[in-house]
């Protein structure tokens, strides 16, 4: 229990409820709820896509995979940062050419609206349920770690500020929490990963010389090994963490505005591989961090106070004292609740957009119900973050988020890029292998050895990988590719006719509102 | 203001070097969307077939190949970006909205 970190923490929650307020009394229209009515500039929201990014699962949960295995750390840093350029080059310039502020109004723009908004609304919600997981067990662990609350309890007090950022303050008031965000949690973590280069001089040779002899692991932290174990799981994780940065709802939905974010990001991954290394240093030699089991003896990796996703708070009170962990874990807090908060809104977004105004209603419904329903959803979604959230304790977050990749890589993706560069892609087509690659991605996790055996407790895995994008985002390229070509339907030949318009104007922003811009 | 746009489409459309443009950008992006990936799936092919190759020190400290490596890949993501969007601010957005306006 400590009382500078709660009483940051309070600060902070106070600090993000007088924003939702203010902005609750600025979101009138739709518009307002899910773009913040376009009165966020460039460079706000590139902050604001890097502080989306930034989550509490890629900080805490890379150090902590640091601190538990070392080198594997690193594979996740770089896997997600290289996604970014790849969606910069292909994607970023014709997603905002084609003028509009969710990946389903762009795979839209030529096919069949409701297929194509049904489908995308089944990827979205997917993702956004497997990245809130990740991030309810964070916040869960984090809360129960500063104020002794109960799990259950941390759960329903996360869920319940999330749903009142986002059924309240809409996007203005989630961007600005994330922009706040973004600039504390930079800071703090610069200002930690100074301090661990100090303890040794800036020599990092130092610092890796030093974890190796404090690690039950030794010198094998220093090579790739435990986190992937053979080529196939390597490649199949590869894919997902590449490809399904293009396939994040919450992401996409910032595309718009902005050209770059990757310098931020990866900056960040840098930081928090020196943390998790700061940590297997400094936190490994003091029992104080540690439980004891029952015969008085040390887990080193697993006997962490909170679980290895603790080890950069642990960090900053040995690097900073008390007072700086009170700092980090009110960054952490705010991180959680401004990641929770997008996801939940692109989640809602996905319901009441898609699902609501343009399937059931068929585009006619009126903007106070349309924002209506939207409220609604991130109070039903907020509800269904909490339970998760309490079935998936156990996890690893960095893990989980691996598991929302693989579903953005394998249906929202695939989709998105079909759709924008091939004249073939049809509604049949698309839907289809989008379909296919989504069912594939849910059913193959649930059957993988991480959710089989390790949540539900099953004795053997039915499907061996734990990441399954190799298969499931090939499987939806082929389905969409094989479906199309053999789609002879009057409508399909109008939606390839129809490619040439859009292409004029993914290349060029011609009719897109925000073309004058830049 | 539709049909304004869909004509203004099908004239650009018949533009030459809007195809050239649009060719010569593709072939960019495209040529350092594969370099990424190639540097990506190399580090990742060394993580699955090499293990041991990556853990072997450089020189006589504790200090591993691929820790250089995977930071090298970071870095390899901080330069393509910045050739792409350099490119991009100066060169495509001008001859894009070159084009915008001789055909309307």
């Amino acid at each position: 229990m400590n009382v500078e970190a709660i009483v940051m923490f309070l600060a902070f929650v106070a600090a993000t409820l007088a924003i939702t307020k203010w902005a609750a009394s600025r979101s009138r229209s739709a518009s307002d709820f899910y773009a913040a009515g376009g009165g966020i500039t460039g460079s706000q929201n590139g902050l604001a896509i890097a502080g989306d990014y930034m989550s509490a699962a890629s900080f805490l949960g890379i150090s902590g995979l640091v601190f538990s295995s070392g080198f594997d750390g690193l594979i996740y840093s770089v896997g997600w940062l290289v996604g970014w350029p790849i969606v910069l080059f292909l994607i970023a310039e014709r997603l905002r050419n084609l003028g509009r502020y969710t990946f389903a109004d762009v795979a839209a723009f030529r096919l069949a609206p409701t297929p194509i908004r049904s489908l995308a609304a089944a990827g979205t919600l997917a993702v956004v349920a497997f990245y809130l997981i990740a991030q309810m067990v964070g916040a869960g662990k984090l809360i129960e770690l500063l104020f002794g609350l109960p799990y259950i309890y941390a759960e329903i007090l996360v869920g319940a500020l999330m749903i009142t950022y986002v059924a309240f303050g809409g996007m203005i008031a989630t961007t600005w929490v994330q922009i706040i965000k973004a600039c504390l949690l930079l800071g703090g973590a610069t200002f930690m990963a100074l301090m661990v280069l100090a303890h040794f001089g800036f020599s990092v040779e130092a610092m890796f010389r030093s974890a190796t002899e404090a690690h039950p692991g030794g010198q094998s932290i220093m090579s790739p090994g435990k986190l992937v174990t053979d080529p196939i799981s390597a490649i199949s994780l590869g894919l997902a963490l590449m490809f399904g940065t293009a396939g994040l709802p919450h992401i996409l939905m910032r595309f718009f505005t902005v050209r770059d974010a990757t310098g931020f990001i990866g900056y960040f991954y840098i930081l928090t591989f020196i943390i998790g290394f700061g940590a297997i240093t400094l936190l490994m030699g003091d029992p104080s961090y540690f439980t004891p089991g029952a015969n008085g003896a040390i887990d080193k990796v697993g006997g962490l106070i909170g679980g290895s996703n603790m080890a950069a708070i642990h960090l900053s009170k040995a690097v900073g004292g008390p007072l700086f962990l009170g700092f980090i874990s009110a960054v952490a807090f705010a991180t959680i609740l401004a990641v929770v908060a997008g996801l939940t809104l692109a989640g809602a977004s996905a319901v009441s957009h898609d699902l609501y105004a343009n399937v059931v209603a068929k585009g006619r419904a009126s903007e106070v119900n349309e924002v209506r329903i939207s409220k609604i959803s991130a109070v039903v979604i907020g509800v269904v973050a909490i339970v998760l959230g309490y079935v998936f304790e156990k996890q690893n977050v960095a893990f989980m988020v691996g598991l929302a990749f693989a579903v953005a890589a394998s249906c929202n993706f695939p989709v998105l890029l079909m759709s924008i560069f091939w004249r073939g892609t049809t509604t049949r087509g698309a839907v289809a292998g989008g379909l296919l690659g989504l069912v594939l991605a849910v059913a193959m996790v649930f059957l993988s050895p991480a959710v089989w055996v390790k949540t539900f407790g099953f004795s053997e895995a039915i499907f061996p990988y734990d990441n399954p994008a190799l298969f499931s985002m090939s499987m939806a390229f082929l389905g969409i590719y094989t479906v199309s070509m053999l789609d002879r339907s009057p409508r399909a030949d109008a939606e390839r006719q129809a490619f040439e318009a859009q292409f004029v104007r993914s290349e060029t922003g011609i009719g897109a509102a925000g073309a004058a811009a830049h | 203001m539709r049909t304004a746009a869909a004509a203004l489409i099908d004239k650009v459309r018949r533009d030459p070097e809007f195809h050239a443009l649009v060719r010569e950008r593709s072939r960019f992006a495209w040529g350092l969307s594969l370099l990424m990936m190639a540097i990506y799936f190399g580090f990742i092919l060394a993580v699955a077939f090499a293990p041991d190759l990556l853990g072997t020190p450089v020189g006589v400290g504790v200090t591993t190949i691929g820790i250089p490596l995977g930071v090298g890949v970071i870095l390899a993501a901080f330069v393509l970006t910045g050739l792409y969007v350099r490119r991009a601010n100066s060169e495509f957005d001008a001859k894009t909205q070159a084009i915008i306006e001789r055909a309307r």
